[in-house]
């Protein structure tokens, strides 16, 4: 699109991030929530909306909820009831859902994310309770849809934020920072595959400085960081040109397709937009005293932003560290427990950034799966700052023989492949002196200003050595001998 | 409020329900003089009252989150109308 003209419009993105609470049992019942289950084996009446049965709310989903309230700021809600949000939809059971909309449990709080302009922080608007729906199931060429009810009445967070997301850039750093936070709370596993994490996103453009928001347009359930983007690029390219041609743009809930890249309005066989929602008479109202916020308040795991912060106060790291070592709890926690073994942050952070991650990355591992331990890790560090082996032979040599033998450690294994460095001064005078002995005019060329030769003496040395040398103490030796 | 055949047959229709053309005049008469009655409320002046959702006093039902099983798929699909043993099958709903 030409630059000019996108240059005159404005976007307005809202999104409605859908986080499914990591509890046991149901919102409203005590039937299982774990995902891949054989279909309809998590089930009772409760979840099937039989008449006559009750519904009782799950404790740990309240606070679950207002957990996820204090990491972000939000003010939470002190009397809340249920309502229930009526319409008729085959993964609805009830033909009702059950969720809050006059009282959401959390008001207000935000997000901050980084963008290449810098920080921002999107607000929310709410966020509140409710159960999820089942999964239908399409078979091509049969006029029946399948409808698997284990996912109906898995708890979920809605969070909805102000309108004022600008960019698809912005919508994605977002989501990423949202996923990111519910997974250090461990409230949702952020699973954004298996639907554990969804995205509604609301799109809608104006010319730059208007008042009044264009007409918005819903991409349902997004279940990739990278999908939202794309299809939050397409929506915007695509409202423009029509506005351009002037084309009215048609308030629609619209699909994207990943395979194209394109969005496209939904055929459905009624729009549902009229829910009649009323106070649920079946749940009693939740009050929520200061005692329970506090209570809830004083089991709070660390946010990632006080760990980011922490990591470069406390452990003097570069940003770019902090950044790559708070990405997951998991991680972060593993360096934390390796520089409680070992003082040599930047090493440590090195070691997990570098080493750690791509193996773990080639292997497609996650940090839990990772058998060496914080501990050795740490010994591997202090076999290097002892100097008794290089860097690059930490790494190259003795790390992954570490992971073929988890019982060794970095010592035993250096000793047993003959990898410590001679820093013995005795033994490397003598490695020297042969060099020096066997290169007489290099001796002579070097003495005369050629001081760039030193390298070849280091090298020279090293290769008698057969690679043991410790290069500082080598270099220090040699200077002294050639200055002689 | 007056309840018109417009919007009576749109509140049909969001409850399912079937309206034939020779009910609708006793229905629409049912509805309206329902919500006329209904409106005397309004007269009352409710000004410091706070909105009442629910007549009991109690509040705070909760549960533990602990998993108790309950029926087996066989019971949960015993009383569709349609289904395959695995699943619930209703006619589709995408085209």
């Amino acid at each position: 699109m030409n630059q000019e003209i996108r240059d005159k419009y404005e976007v307005v993105i809202g999104l409605e991030v859908h986080a499914q609470l990591q509890t046991e049992s149901k919102i409203f019942a005590a039937d299982a929530t774990a995902f891949g289950a054989a279909p309809n084996t998590h089930i009772s009446p409760i979840t099937l909306g039989h008449p006559g049965t009750l519904p009782k709310l799950n404790k740990k989903a309240v606070e679950y909820a207002i957990r996820l309230g204090l990491a972000v700021g939000s003010e939470i809600s002190k009397y809340q009831h249920f309502d229930r949000k009526n319409y008729f939809y085959p993964d609805l059971p009830k033909g009702y859902q059950i969720t809050q909309d006059k009282t959401p449990i959390c008001i207000g709080g935000g997000v901050k994310v980084k963008l290449s302009t810098g920080e921002k922080t999107v607000r929310f608007h709410h966020i509140h309770l409710e159960e999820d729906a089942g999964k239908s199931l399409h078979q091509e060429g049969s006029s029946d849809s399948l409808l698997d009810y284990n996912r109906a009445g898995t708890p979920l967070v809605e969070m909805v934020t102000e309108p004022e997301i600008k960019s698809a850039e912005e919508a994605a750093q977002f989501v990423t920072e949202v996923r990111k936070l519910v997974r250090y709370l461990q409230i949702c596993d952020g699973n954004m595959e298996e639907g554990s994490l969804r995205c509604d996103v609301n799109v809608s453009v104006m010319l730059v400085g208007s008042k009044v928001f264009g007409t918005k347009v819903e991409i349902k359930n997004m279940n990739s960081i990278r999908f939202i983007q794309k299809a939050i690029e397409y929506e915007i390219v695509r409202q423009i040109e029509a506005i351009e041609s002037d084309e009215k743009i048609i308030q629609e809930t619209r699909n994207f397709d990943p395979a194209t890249g394109r969005t496209s309005g939904m055929r459905e066989k009624e729009s549902m937009n009229d829910y009649r929602y009323f106070a649920e008479p079946d749940l009693p109202p939740l009050h929520i005293s200061e005692e329970w916020i506090q209570s809830v308040k004083s089991q709070m795991p660390a946010l990632p932003w006080e760990l980011f912060e922490k990591f470069i106060q406390h452990y003097k790291l570069p940003e770019y560290d902090a950044g790559v070592l708070t990405d997951t709890r998991e991680i972060a926690e593993y360096f934390e427990s390796t520089v409680s073994f070992t003082n040599n942050y930047k090493a440590a952070s090195n070691w997990v950034m570098g080493s750690v991650k791509s193996f773990l990355n080639e292997n497609s591992l996650e940090i839990s799966d990772f058998g060496i331990s914080p501990a050795r890790l740490a010994q591997l560090i202090q076999l290097v700052d002892d100097g008794k082996v290089s860097n690059s032979v930490a790494s190259q040599q003795i790390f992954p023989e570490m992971l073929l033998d988890l019982t060794k450690t970095p010592l035993q294994i250096a000793e047993s492949k003959n990898l410590i460095q001679q820093s013995n001064t005795d033994t490397l005078q003598t490695l020297i002196d042969e060099v020096l002995a066997n290169n007489e005019a290099k001796v002579k060329e070097y003495k005369n200003g050629k001081k760039g030769l030193l390298a070849m003496f280091m090298g020279e040395v090293m290769k008698k050595s057969k690679g043991s040398a410790d290069p500082k103490v080598t270099s220090v030796l040699l200077q002294k001998s050639l200055e002689n | 409020m007056k309840i018109d055949q417009e919007s009576l047959q749109k509140i049909a229709h969001l409850a399912r329900l079937e309206v034939k053309p020779e009910e609708e005049a006793e229905m629409l008469s049912s509805l309206n003089s329902v919500l006329t009655w209904m409106e005397e409320l309004n007269e009352i002046d409710t000004e410091n009252v706070k909105p009442l959702t629910h007549i009991t006093l109690e509040i705070n039902a909760l549960r533990e989150d602990k998993v108790i099983p309950s029926i087996s798929r066989a019971e949960g699909l015993f009383n569709a109308p349609k289904q395959d043993g695995e699943y619930f099958r209703v006619p589709k709903v995408v085209e």
